[in-house]
């Protein structure tokens, strides 16, 4: 406690440091600017209430920007017609959900009234089930991998995590040119001996790249999650284990995997949760299709709301606050997790 | 004392042998590098390629141009081929005009010879050049330049709002106590919860009564105030000694002067987190711009690109070299300030 | 320079009364040391000064002002932390230059008086390096620099010397006097080492549980403290309390110790046969003889220090007894001892309150 004040805190790299500055750079002069009139306005008020004079902006923000659209959206969602505006809309009470509820049986998408939301509602199912299983496999695997003593680490490290930092249009198409017809893997198959295949033509293809790049472009983040949880356990559990010559599978199975539960259940609902919300990379590759083999919720949202020639903004909305409960319940699962790995 | 040095070597010395799963970590991280950065780098070498290099099938792995030579007598440069002649002998032979199936030959070493060959017996001579219109050209023909100066505009001054109004929120939520502090940490964690896909609607009907649909304003602000950056910084500045701000206190320094001389110079290194978390986001956003931006004098990189690939269908050389141009920023990012993110995310689990 | 007046300051957080109405007035040029254990409220007294606590109720006047509402920015005090509280981010003429900063004086003015004070303590040469590239001791300094340049109206100081290690405490301590009687200015001081307290004071006031216990001159405490806690927090080793009944009061008292009788020439007004008192003696009040003596004890530990010895010994019926001895001790483990007790020096406290019962 006592040299709290210059104790060594995590410093940034250099380059970090010298970018925050310039960036920080021109704000440091409005901040300059604004010393009278805060401190005349600190004088009025007292220094407890400036705490509110610092949240304001930012709770303004959140307030046009999060918390009335999400009042809005209700009410969207239990209105109907095409207005934009709130009023200009009549009231239909719960006709937008019994619309996208009503199905002939909820197993088969083609007997719905709106099929295409429950197409998305399929896929997106089929897609967050194959990604989160996948997403978990080989984070797991390549932070146990990156945790072993071997040479060229941090290497090793970057080279996973930077798809993280592509954005998911530069990410699908760069698959989109290694998968097309005349691709590079086409090419290989050819030279292999084996016949072109149209991926984006065949549904079961087109949903495989989809978990395949999703996994690529984000198994890095949950890598690091998984790799942050394994540098936590302390060195000395794997001295003693190793004094009492545990085999290396048991310290696996015994020490490693039970230390590590807490970091995977937060990858599997973070994994969860960002699966659901899938949407830019796989549209962007497969544009949704063939049909709508790789259609995804948001996506659906996406099109009702924007993108089709009769805007549907009730529909989108009410689909919309569907996902949001589904969300919200993953989320609250995610507290759940964080609150055990406290413990 | 010789357990600890047998110890030792098994641990570290170079004699230790290798284990199995030495050598699987091995393989299997030498399959990821493949795996990883192979597409990224058959991306670039692609998009040097020429148009015609790119409709090869087998595709080549360096971007190859066909050979050009000038000939005395002819007015443009002619491609060189290696040709095979009738007596069986090889030679390099600039085409200058093809016929049919035949094609009529010239050598460049001596204009005066002219050769007619099947357009079988010969195979183009190719050395590796680097299709640099594939860049330059869109440039020109596209508003390109807009859309990169757009994306700046938006990542720039977005990340600015961004550092700002969060971090004096998180200093207002770490340093006071003051009635309504609890409700409003909770409103924090609220909104964290909110993702943007599930109020794009409403956004979207906000900022038209604003009047921002259609500039780039429309996008800079709906993001601005992040619930993750409130956080990061929150967490951060309770880290700082309180004793600090009330030295500051005693320094007749205003609230606002501690703010700003104080917790946010020392609050630095999550600041710039949260700027490189920043930078990455609104370069990268996608879903919002496509839903507000409809006109293409707004696009966005992101939009842009999207839009090409949906236009350009046949013309990957463009699309290509213009995708590369995209992650170049976050490419230099990744390079100077790998570490630093990878620390960032695996200690606050976000990104 | 300024005189400082507290009247019933009383502080509570969440119902729980930290200060229970503090009444105190410190003089113009006063060192006054606050001394108490942990958790009794010196510190929260000290920030209520300062203005980082408010009062929830009484008054604190400083020069006959009221300023009880006054944030701690407003108040023209200075305050020197336990944790020296530098700007890591900011260098030494930096830190100290932030407050002339902002009261707005000119940069000649400023950098005069950042010069002043760092020739004075010794930080010339350290002016442009970071908090982070100085030794403890310096850090220190530079704390009390960032407060002598501001000319205050008081210095507060809240445990200084608690991060340095004991050789450097001694010698700041020192500093901190010769700098008191160089400035000349009010100086408030708080500490849980009560040789600090002795040394450093003009005036100690004890505070123990949110209420002051004694005001008045180190010696004045040592000498007559006006209840046993005083008595045992100040001096070292503590003093010895002994519980005793009393047997007779009548112009000689007689009081039951353990299982001898002591006979005492003098009164205490008011106590009468049973009454139960503690007996208060410092073991540099005791005296050893070997053959007869008061008290019969048996040794159960010796600490040789070279220049003074340490005994602590057991006497029937009795808790264990330390007493000093002048250079070094015969005694071991074990031997049989006879004590004293020096008459004069004795404090009697009453065994239920505490209070210090009248003398003679």
């Amino acid at each position: 406690m006592s040299d709290a004040p210059t104790a060594a805190r995590p410093q940034p790299g250099m380059a970090a440091g010298a970018l925050a500055r310039v960036a920080v750079l021109p704000v440091g002069l409005a901040l300059r600017v604004l010393d009278p009139p805060m401190r005349w306005l600190q004088r009025a008020i007292g220094v407890r209430r400036m705490a509110y004079v610092f949240l304001l902006p930012n709770f303004a923000f959140f307030g046009l920007f999060v918390f009335l659209p999400i009042g809005i959206n209700i009410v969207f969602s239990v209105t109907g017609g095409t207005a934009l505006f709130p009023s200009e809309r009549p009231y239909v009470g719960a006709e937008q959900f019994a619309y996208l509820f009503d199905c002939g049986s909820y197993l088969d998408p083609s007997s719905c009234r709106e099929d295409h939301f429950w197409r998305g509602v399929a896929n997106t199912t089929k897609f967050v089930v194959f990604q989160v299983t996948a997403m978990v496999l080989f984070s797991l695997i390549t932070a146990l991998v990156l945790n072993m003593k071997i040479r060229g680490r941090g290497f090793f490290r970057a080279v996973y995590f930077f798809p993280v930092l592509l954005s998911p249009v530069v990410v699908a198409l760069i698959w989109k040119w290694i998968l097309q017809r005349d691709g590079l893997l086409n090419a290989a198959i050819t030279t292999l001996g084996g016949q072109k295949i149209l991926f984006f033509v065949d549904p079961g293809w087109a949903m495989f790249w989809a978990v395949f790049v999703s996994v690529w472009a984000h198994m890095g983040f949950y890598t690091l999650i998984l790799l942050a949880g394994l540098q936590a356990i302390p060195a000395d559990l794997y001295e003693a284990a190793e004094m009492d010559a545990t085999p290396r599978w048991r310290v696996l199975t015994r020490i490693t995997l039970p230390l590590l539960w807490p970091n995977m259940i937060v990858v599997i609902v973070l994994a969860l949760i960002k699966g659901a919300q899938t949407f830019d990379e796989v549209f962007v590759l497969t544009g949704g299709g063939p049909g709508t083999a790789t259609l995804m919720v948001v996506q659906y949202i996406y099109e009702t709301g924007f993108a089709s020639q009769v805007q549907n903004f009730g529909l989108a909305a009410a689909a919309s606050v569907v996902l949001g409960l589904v969300l919200f319940v993953l989320t609250l699962l995610q507290f759940a997790a964080a609150r055990r790995k406290e413990i | 004392m010789r357990l600890g040095i047998l110890l030792g070597q098994r641990r570290n010395g170079p004699g230790r042998p290798l284990h199995w799963t030495d050598i699987a970590a091995y393989v299997y991280l030498a399959l990821g590098v493949m795996l990883m950065f192979g597409p990224v780098l058959w991306l670039v070498l692609s998009s040097f390629k020429t148009e015609s290099a790119l409709l090869e099938f087998p595709p080549s792995l360096l971007p190859f141009a066909q050979v050009e030579v000038t000939v005395p007598g002819q007015p443009q440069k002619l491609p060189l081929f290696r040709t095979t002649l009738p007596d069986g002998s090889v030679r390099e032979l600039a085409q200058v005009r093809r016929i049919g199936l035949v094609a009529q030959m010239v050598d460049p070493a001596d204009p005066s010879k002219q050769y007619r060959v099947a357009i079988d017996k010969r195979e183009p001579v190719r050395r590796v050049a680097l299709a640099t219109e594939n860049y330059s050209e869109p440039l020109q023909r596209f508003a390109f330049l807009r859309f990169l100066f757009n994306s700046v505009f938006v990542t720039v001054v977005a990340t600015l709002i961004t550092l700002l109004i969060n971090s004096m929120a998180a200093y207002g939520l770490a340093v006071y106590q003051f009635p309504g502090k609890q409700a409003a940490t909770l409103a924090v964690i609220g909104t964290l919860m909110i993702p943007m896909t599930i109020i794009l609607v409403p956004v979207y009907l906000v900022v038209t009564e604003l009047g921002l649909a259609n500039s780039l304003w429309a996008v800079i602000l709906p993001g601005a105030a992040t619930p993750t950056g409130v956080f990061l910084l929150r967490q951060y500045m309770l880290t700082l000694p309180k004793d600090l701000i009330e030295a500051a206190r005693m320094d007749k320094a205003s609230e606002w002067q501690i703010y700003w001389r104080i917790v946010m110079p020392l609050t630095l290194p999550a600041l710039a987190v949260l700027a490189i978390f920043s930078i990455m986001w609104r370069w990268n956003e996608f879903l919002w711009p496509l839903a507000v931006l409809t006109k293409t004098e707004v696009y966005t990189l992101q939009i842009a690109l999207n839009a090409f690939q949906g236009e350009l269908q046949t013309q990957w050389h463009y699309l290509l070299a213009m995708t590369v141009v995209t992650l170049i920023p976050v490419a230099l990012v990744f390079v100077f300030l790998q570490r630093f993110i990878a620390t960032g995310i695996g200690s606050t689990g976000m990104k | 320079m300024a005189e400082l007046k507290l009247t019933g300051a009383r502080k509570s957080f969440a119902n729980i009364d930290v200060l229970h109405g503090i009444d105190l007035a410190v003089k113009d040029g006063e060192f006054v040391v606050f001394v108490g254990p942990s958790g009794c409220g010196k510190s929260t007294l000290l920030r209520v000064i300062a203005g980082l606590e408010n009062v929830t109720s009484g008054e604190v006047l400083i020069d006959g002002e009221r300023v009880t509402h006054l944030p701690a920015s407003e108040r023209g005090l200075a305050m020197v932390f336990q944790s020296y509280a530098l700007y890591p981010h900011m260098s030494v003429a930096k830190n100290m230059a932030f407050a002339l900063e902002n009261m707005g004086l000119k940069p000649a003015e400023i950098q005069a008086r950042v010069a002043r004070a760092a020739a004075m303590l010794r930080l010339t040469d350290y002016l442009d390096r970071k908090p982070k590239a100085l030794s403890g001791g310096q850090r220190q300094r530079v704390a009390i620099g960032r407060a002598i340049v501001r000319d205050p109206k008081i210095f507060l100081f809240d445990e200084p010397l608690s991060n340095l290690d004991a050789e450097l405490r001694v010698a700041t301590r020192k500093e901190l006097a010769a700098l008191h009687a160089k400035l000349g200015g009010t100086m408030i001081y708080v500490t849980h080492d009560q040789v600090e307290a002795m040394t450093l004071a003009d005036r100690i006031v004890v505070l123990n549980a949110g209420r002051i216990e004694q005001v008045g001159t180190p010696l004045e405490l040592y000498n007559r403290p006006s209840n046993a806690f005083v008595a045992g927090f100040i001096g070292s080793p503590r003093m010895n309390f002994l519980p005793a009944v009393v047997t007779s009061d009548d112009g000689t008292l007689r009081l039951t110790v353990g299982e001898r009788e002591l006979e005492l020439p003098r009164t205490a007004s008011g106590l009468v046969a049973g009454a139960r008192v503690t007996l208060g003696i410092r073991p540099e009040h005791i005296d050893v003889a070997s053959d007869t003596g008061m008290l019969g004890a048996t040794v159960d530990l010796v600490e040789q220090l070279g220049g003074e010895a340490f005994i602590y010994a057991s006497a029937p019926g009795l808790p264990q007894i330390t007493l000093r001895q002048d250079g070094q001790s015969q005694f071991h483990r074990g031997d049989a001892i006879a004590i004293r007790f020096a008459a004069d020096h004795l404090h009697i406290f009453d065994a239920t309150t505490g209070a210090a019962l009248a003398r003679p």
